[in-house]
């Protein structure tokens, strides 16, 4: 359990939900793809924050915290994008009777 | 160490096996419930790394309201049996991803990392367990932090200290902008009154 084993699972998370975000159709499979990054993107900071020593560690012992402080920040974002995420996807569908990103592309009148 | 790293792998293959379901199961549904298995493999990773706090949130969060509410989104509309359809970019999509892999792997591996020297570790497992709750002079004591100094420095090092002193205006910012997107998406999700008048 290194940190590199961290690091590269994160990798791995990340690199599927890119993949799921650029490849697939349906709005709400883009959304949750995008999940995936944005939780690959948090263990990285967790993990970078349990292990990496920090430049003003020997001033400010509370900095080693900072990693997870910025974690907590993704998911406060991650709250608002899903939120506006859907909101966008239901005006979507009202306007489009679909969710499917490859109609959306023809919707441009 | 042993059981850590046993509980390591497993988590990595639940969240592994889950985010792959999640790109590939052609049933929108699934794909939700699969998520939810990653998000608590996430939530494991969390324990793991000495972070519990973030652990809950993100059980609370992801799955209590964030896969709560993507379901719900995926029963208001249609095509969910065969919704998880791949689009014409799927094979500049895979080597797009590979090549990013590669990228971040290598820089995992090659990079000098300057990790936590063992003079501070004690210190800073001190401060991760001080993330949520405040510990008390005696616990300090007991576990060898005996000046008065290095104690207020270790008690006022809390995520919620952090968070209101050295963070307070991109916490600030982060409220305002999740108080704008939900009011955004209250206005996007609302009737038309006009259509409905004409």
């Amino acid at each position: 359990m290194s940190f590199e084993a961290f690091l590269i699972v994160s990798a791995i998370l990340f690199c599927i939900g890119l993949y799921g975000s650029l490849a697939r159709r349906n709005v709400l499979a883009v959304l949750m793809s995008i999940e995936l990054m944005f939780n690959a993107v948090n263990v990285t900071l967790v993990a970078m924050a349990k292990y990496l020593a920090p430049a003003a560690l020997q001033d400010d012992i509370s900095s080693v915290l900072t990693g997870q402080v910025f974690a907590i920040f993704i998911i406060t974002v991650a709250a608002a994008e899903i939120a506006l995420g859907l909101g966008i996807v239901f005006a979507m569908y009202r306007t489009n009777e679909s969710v499917d990103l490859s109609d959306a592309a023809s919707m441009q009148h | 160490m042993l059981f850590q790293d046993i509980v390591f792998w497993l988590l990595s293959v639940m969240a592994i096996g889950g985010a792959l379901g999640v790109v590939m199961v052609p049933d929108l549904f699934r794909a939700a419930l699969l998520l939810i298995v990653v998000f608590i493999a996430v939530a494991g990773f969390f324990v793991l790394l000495s972070a519990e706090f973030l652990a809950v949130v993100q059980v609370l969060i992801y799955v209590g309201a964030i896969a709560i509410l993507l379901i719900f989104a995926i029963m208001l509309t249609r095509d969910v049996q065969r919704g998880n359809l791949p689009n014409r970019l799927q094979i500049p999509a895979v080597v797009f991803s590979a090549l990013l892999f590669s990228a971040l792997v290598a820089v995992a591996v090659d990079t000098q990392w300057e990790f936590l020297p063992d003079s501070d570790q004690g210190r800073v497992e001190l401060v991760q367990t001080n993330s949520v709750t405040t510990l008390t002079g005696e616990v300090l004591i007991d576990e060898g932090v005996t000046g008065t100094e290095e104690q207020s420095e270790v008690q006022e090092s809390g995520l919620a200290d952090l968070l209101i002193e050295d963070f307070v205006l991109p916490f600030e910012a982060v409220s305002v902008l999740l108080l704008a997107a939900l009011i955004g998406a209250l206005v996007l999700v609302r009737p038309d009154n006009r259509q409905r008048r004409g």
